[in-house]
């Protein structure tokens, strides 16, 4: 199994259709597999063991991703976001191999990438080097057919580190193969559809998007910068089809369309959305702006090669009409686990599989399931299960509802609250439009309730929706058990996020640590 | 016979078809497109012979064939005229409720 044999199933099919397109720069599907050899060739030095990309999306992006497939080499996708240090030490993770990057950071590292004490070193290229030398005419293709080893290791993905130090993630290509087969049908897209792409390429959604997009045959649209802007000006002018965003995309395209009825997008017939914790208030103004599309949540890790768990267009229609709260709780849940997985609930201290409705960690299980970081070895137990340390429960009919990581949960006089049903019932609350909910060190029950709010315009000034720290606890109190009522609020124009779309609690404990 | 691989691919000895395992069984398999058994895809292409009428039903490009027990699992790469078969017993497109796009 390999990548590769996904590419080659699309040239041999649709060679001529557009593959990838940024700006106006266009690769077909012939035009990626040439390319993808011909990088397959550069790389075949007996030297490099890693193609790392340090780079916004462009045309290097896929060719690369194909390219270390043929080669047989791990491709590892660089946050451009993280700083020097933090990147130095990815880097040295990755050496011997080659660096790919653009001219500025190219001529920076370059001069400072030395090589160790072994003689290993990772050159440094360029990603305009790499589509001249991959894109020239007449270049030669690497020989050598792609090993189909369902074991060797396609991609390298740091994990965001909002916990910790970040580690790479560990996608092989059985992994990764197993996904697009059982996700996507082979062809399944018109010649006319166009997604738009602007996640990062060191996201998981990233690297799925492009296996699935060309096992599809659908025309991907590469958008680097991402702004709301930017967003539904490519989206028309593409005439886009189907989109993926993150939460806080979407947040602020809608904040975008702020006072129209209708977002003027009537090509767009799938949006999907996943990485974060979605709003109720964003979705539901959404699916008002966007009438004609279809709205799909993705739940997935990197660990897991992206998408686990899906609510679908109905499923979204279906709760969004629902007068029944329990129906329409459903629009704030990740839906049901894909046909080729298996999701359980277990209780956090004892392992054992939980019913419907008790709350304990997701627990996964299926081909596309790595569970193996680099140099740790698999972390799946001997029956083949990921602990995901994603708290959450499934309701009567196989709902998935996340509530937040393991790592995130706050013990209070020996019990265990999940931050995000404290932060659902605030979000419920009208003057509320985002909260953040941490515990705090208290010398009394060893960790207390605090959370952050941000209070919507209106409510901040006064007047209808006010929302004072007094009726905030009330809220809470009357919604939940005494002990999750928060003892500490705190009211902040917006809360910290990573740029895709988690949200970083490590920030928010910090700050009200010093405060406190 | 064979114990199958998962990721080897296979070629049909008698048509255009390709093949990739997918998932495959623990036991020795017989397989066979178009009736006569298949050759690995770097091997020569064998001279002469025929699909068996009996064998007829194609394959499709990109779909998944599976058995009745759902032990074996086959990937089209590329189409042909043969259908396959795993010990005699004709292999069928894997059914799969389309799902929304999520990436």
């Amino acid at each position: 199994m390999n990548l590769m044999m996904i590419l080659e199933m699309a040239a041999g099919a649709m060679g001529d259709r557009v593959a990838f397109q940024n700006g106006d720069d266009r690769l077909t599907y012939q035009q990626l597999f040439d390319a993808a050899g011909a990088l397959a060739a550069s790389l075949d030095d007996g030297r490099t063991k890693h193609l790392a990309m340090l780079d916004v999306s462009t045309l290097a992006l896929p060719i690369g991703v194909f390219g270390a497939s043929w080669a047989g080499i791990p491709f590892a996708p660089l946050n451009y976001r993280l700083t020097d240090p933090e990147l130095d030490a990815l880097i040295a993770q990755l050496n011997p191999g080659c660096l790919v990057t653009d001219a500025a950071r190219a001529a920076r590292l370059g001069a400072k990438l030395v090589p160790t004490a072994d003689g290993e070193y990772v050159a440094v290229g360029t990603r305009e080097a790499l589509l001249e030398t991959t894109r020239a005419p007449g270049a030669r293709l690497r020989e050598a057919p792609w090993s189909m080893d369902p074991d060797e290791t396609a991609i390298l993905l740091f994990t965001s580190g909002t916990t910790g130090a970040p580690k790479a993630a560990v996608l092989r290509q059985k992994h990764l193969v197993s996904y697009v087969l059982g996700t996507v049908e082979f062809m399944s897209a018109d010649e006319a559809d166009a997604s738009l792409n602007c996640v990062p390429p060191y996201h998981v959604a990233g690297m799925a998007a492009i296996a699935s997009s060309v096992y599809s045959g659908r025309r991907v649209v590469q958008l680097a910068n991402f702004s709301a802007e930017t967003w539904l000006e490519t989206a028309r002018r593409e005439a886009i089809t189907h989109a993926f965003v993150v939460p806080t995309m979407l947040a602020r395209i809608v904040d975008a369309l702020a006072g129209q009825s209708d977002a003027g997008l009537p090509s767009l017939r799938a949006l999907s959305y996943g990485g974060g914790k979605m709003p109720l208030s964003v979705i539901e103004k959404a699916m008002k702006l966007f009438p004609q599309t279809d709205f799909t949540n993705a739940y997935g890790l990197t660990e897991t090669s992206s998408t686990i768990a899906l609510l679908g267009p109905q499923d979204h229609r279906d709760a969004f009409a629902s007068a029944d709260e329990k129906a329409r709780r459903r629009l704030v849940s990740v839906g049901q686990p894909l046909p080729t997985v298996e999701v359980k609930v277990c209780d956090a201290e004892t392992g054992e599989a939980l019913p419907p409705g008790e709350h304990g960690l997701i627990h996964v299980r299926g081909e596309q399931v790595s569970g193996e970081y680099r140099g740790r070895g698999s972390q799946l137990d001997a029956e083949g299960w990921f602990n995901t340390r994603d708290g959450g429960y499934l309701d009567e009919a196989g709902f998935l509802f996340l509530e937040g990581r393991m790592d995130d949960v706050i013990v209070r006089g020996g019990e265990n609250m999940s931050p995000g049903e404290i932060e659902d019932v605030l979000l419920t609350h009208e003057g509320v439009i985002d909260a953040c909910v941490v515990g705090v060190p208290d010398e009394q029950w060893g960790e207390a309730v605090a959370a952050v709010v941000v209070l919507s315009p209106n409510a901040a000034q006064s007047g209808a929706g006010k929302a004072s720290v007094a009726e905030l606890q009330q809220w809470v109190k009357d919604r939940l058990r005494s002990s999750r009522t928060p003892e500490r609020i705190e009211f902040w124009t917006e809360l910290p996020y990573t740029e895709t779309g988690k949200l970083l609690r490590r920030k928010v404990r910090e700050a009200l640590r010093e405060t406190g | 016979m064979a114990v199958l691989k998962a990721g080897t691919r296979f070629k049909s000895a008698v048509c255009a078809s390709q093949i990739m395992v997918v998932k495959a069984p623990a036991r020795e398999v017989t397989l066979t497109c178009g009736g006569v058994p298949v050759v690995e895809l770097a091997a020569p292409d064998a001279a002469g012979g025929s699909i068996d009428p009996a064998h007829k039903q194609g394959t499709q490009m990109g779909k998944r064939y599976t058995n009745a027990a759902d032990d074996i699992e086959l990937l089209c790469t590329k189409p042909g005229e043969g259908g396959l078969a795993a010990d005699g017993e004709a292999l069928v497109v894997k059914g799969a409720k389309p799902l929304p796009s999520s990436d």
